[in-house]
């Protein structure tokens, strides 16, 4: 195994386990997790790219992704506080006011 | 344009010009009697110059192109006057002339905009009859026959307001149409084999012998329906009787005189295409005698006056094509012109029975003679020139069709004429009897017309027995004496057997009905002709419209009902999927991805 495909392997499971977590989490805050963890697994790659194919592109991209990151955490977590505030709950199967 | 076509072209026009005024401008319309005035004028003048027309014997002939094309025009329209024409001409002008003047007594007391209407029609009649008379072609005689059929329907249902009458005009109409479709095919017919409505080229053709086409007898027994249906012949001899829901003087003008005669008019006219196809000239012979027969039973049972009266037209009608069928056209036009005055007169003096008695039942008539002996009178008249008693009109006009129908050997006819001429006199005098006669039960107080309604009555009855003696002074009556003491004796049968039951009450009617009880139950069941209509059009044409309307429903309507079912269904069960939890749309995300990769991987 090269060092760029080891990079990848990493990332596909942290994107594969966050994937897992934001569909089987029932907790909103434990989806926000699971988003991050597949927000930094692409992080993974783009580091990795950026390393093996010494183009620092791929390094500044994951600056901005980082900062964006934190913004959404941010906002994320905002509405979990105010849904909680409305509903007393933040379980994702009792937030379906979108039902057909 | 010489006088011989200018004058006839005025004829048509005058009745044209009031109809154009009346239906255009509404408040003369309204106008009620001025209405009335504004188109008996015009009448009036035109039969001034239709009598200058028939006594000048003007021939000739004007057209125009109608239908242009390269070969020249596919059809003309103008006028054509001869004899034959002039005749028809004078004919229509007066019996319109004097129903208009006498409708304005009959309906005076119909509201305006209602007396308006019927003035408006009356003139658009005159329009289309003069117009068909004056033909030079088959496809001008086409549409004029089709608006005369128009008026006939609007005339007929003029007290629209009644059922009956509204349902008696619809019956009218379709049935006329009936015939109507086989004329227009023949009209076309002929002309997709000849290349010409024009009856000058049609005729110098058939004189040529140059007329060899395929099914000719087929093109003329087409165009032969035509006038079945018009002048009510066996099988289409139904709608007249019911025709008469109409108002009287209507009858007397459309369904007496005029109109119905335009089918023998038309047999008249084409004698010459006729005379090719001997076949369909002995049919011709053989529905005439038998309609003759036919209606002249129906009339003997019936109770109502007017229908007694319009049996007796459609068996006289029967009469004219007889004699057409026969080859004796002459014959059958000169009954159409003798009986379109007396039937008239005899129409009109039954509406004056009508107007004052209230009631068309002759059995709640009687002893009318006494009440009013001016109309008894002029009715008398026209009952002895129908039943065929010299020297009225009607004698020798009978004379001539019997006499050609013998000679052409159509022995079969003329035997159910001879029968039919009986029973002629038979019920019209049973009319009279009971009617005129008897004691004196009628219904409310019976009084005799005012002059507006008597005056076109006189007016018939002279021209009645002055026609009459006209034709005896003439001396071309060339019946052979048995043949005119045949004729004598059964008129005098018939009157005897009418006299003895009805005023001697010798012979008692219900007595001598069950006597010949078969041919009663059938002759007051109309021979079940009606019932077969009726059968006919519920069994095949409601049964056909129930088929479409199941069809409609249940097939038609049932697809869309299915499609429209699917629909819902369908957006029921998808709804499902929108549950409103973000997680479980991501699922389909991620599946979808996952799909899309390993096709990816699959069909690089």
């Amino acid at each position: 195994m090269s060092g760029l495909q080891a990079y990848l392997v990493l990332a596909a499971l942290v994107f594969a386990i966050g994937l897992f977590g934001v569909l089987t989490r029932r907790n909103a805050v434990g989806i926000l997790l699971g988003i991050e963890l597949m927000l930094n697994a692409v992080n993974i790659n783009l580091v990795a790219f950026a390393r093996f194919n010494g183009d620092l592109g791929g390094v500044v991209f994951t600056l901005f992704t980082i900062s964006i990151t934190v913004a959404e955490v941010a906002v994320g977590l905002a509405i979990v506080i105010a849904i909680f505030r409305v509903r007393r709950t933040v379980e994702a199967d009792r937030l379906d006011l979108l039902r057909g | 344009m010489t006088l011989p076509t200018v004058l006839p072209l005025l004829v048509w026009v005058l009745p044209f010009a009031a109809f154009v005024l009346l239906a255009v401008v509404a408040p003369l319309r309204r106008a009620g009697p001025r209405a009335g005035l504004l188109s008996i004028g015009a009448m009036g003048v035109a039969f001034m110059a239709a009598l200058v027309v028939w006594v000048e014997d003007f021939r000739g002939e004007a057209t125009w192109s109608w239908i242009p094309s390269d070969g020249g025009p596919i059809a003309t329209v103008g006028v054509l006057v001869d004899p034959v024409s002039n005749a028809m001409l004078v004919l229509v002008t007066l019996v319109s002339l004097l129903v208009q003047v006498y409708s304005l007594a009959y309906l005076g007391d119909e509201p305006p905009a209602s007396l308006g209407r019927y003035y408006t029609y009356q003139s658009l009649f005159a329009v289309s009859m003069l117009g068909l008379v004056l033909s030079p072609g088959f496809l001008q005689m086409f549409v004029f026959w089709e608006l005369v059929g128009l008026c006939s329907y609007l005339l007929i249902g003029y007290w629209y307001e009644r059922p009956a009458a509204a349902r008696a005009a619809v019956k009218a109409f379709w049935i006329t149409k009936l015939g109507d479709v086989g004329f227009v095919i023949g009209i076309v017919l002929l002309w997709s084999a000849t290349g010409t409505f024009d009856f000058g080229e049609l005729f110098a053709k058939a004189q040529e012998h140059a007329l060899a086409i395929d099914r000719l007898g087929t093109i003329m027994f087409l165009i032969y329906l035509g006038a079945v249906g018009k002048s009510a012949q066996f099988p289409l001899h139904v709608w007249l009787p019911d025709a008469m829901e109409g108002p009287t003087p209507v009858s007397a003008l459309i369904h007496a005189a005029t109109m119905v005669t335009a089918g023998v008019f038309m047999v008249t006219r084409a004698e010459p295409l006729f005379a090719l196809v001997p076949e369909v000239l002995t049919l011709i012979g053989w529905v005439g005698a038998f309609t003759a027969l036919l209606a002249a039973t129906m009339a003997c049972v019936e109770s109502d006056i007017k229908r007694v009266l319009a049996y007796s037209t459609v068996s006289q009608l029967g009469y004219m094509m007889a004699a057409a069928g026969a080859g004796a056209a002459d014959a059958g036009f000169l009954h159409l012109l003798t009986h379109g005055l007396f039937k008239a007169l005899l129409f009109l003096a039954a509406g004056a029975v009508i107007h004052t008695v209230g009631t068309n039942d002759i059995f709640r008539m009687g002893g009318l003679f006494r009440a009013m002996p001016q109309t008894a009178l002029v009715f008398i008249v026209g009952t002895l020139a129908l039943a065929g008693v010299p020297p009225l009109a009607g004698f020798f006009s009978k004379e001539a069709v019997l006499s050609g129908v013998w000679e052409a050997q159509l022995t079969g006819p003329f035997l159910m004429l001879a029968l039919t001429a009986l029973l002629t006199a038979f019920y019209m005098f049973r009319v009279v009897f009971v009617a005129f006669f008897g004691r004196a039960f009628g219904a409310g107080h019976p009084h005799e017309a005012p002059w507006l309604m008597r005056g076109p009555l006189w007016l018939l009855a002279a021209l009645t027995v002055a026609v009459g003696i006209r034709l005896a002074m003439g001396g071309e009556h060339e019946a052979p004496a048995w043949l005119v003491s045949l004729s004598l004796a059964l008129a005098f049968a018939g009157f005897a057997l009418a006299w003895a039951m009805y005023q001697r009450g010798v012979v008692d009617p219900a007595t001598f009905a069950s006597a010949l009880a078969p041919l009663d139950f059938l002759a007051r069941r109309r021979y079940g002709i009606d019932a077969l209509y009726g059968g006919l059009y519920r069994g095949l044409v409601l049964g056909f419209a129930r088929l479409i309307g199941w069809i409609d429903r249940y097939l038609v309507d049932g697809v869309l009902n299915v499609l429209s079912a699917l629909t819902l269904r369908g957006g029921d069960g998808l709804r499902r999927i929108q549950n409103g939890r973000p997680q479980d749309y991501v699922y389909g995300v991620a599946f979808g991805v996952l799909l899309l990769i390993v096709w990816a991987q699959l069909w690089r």
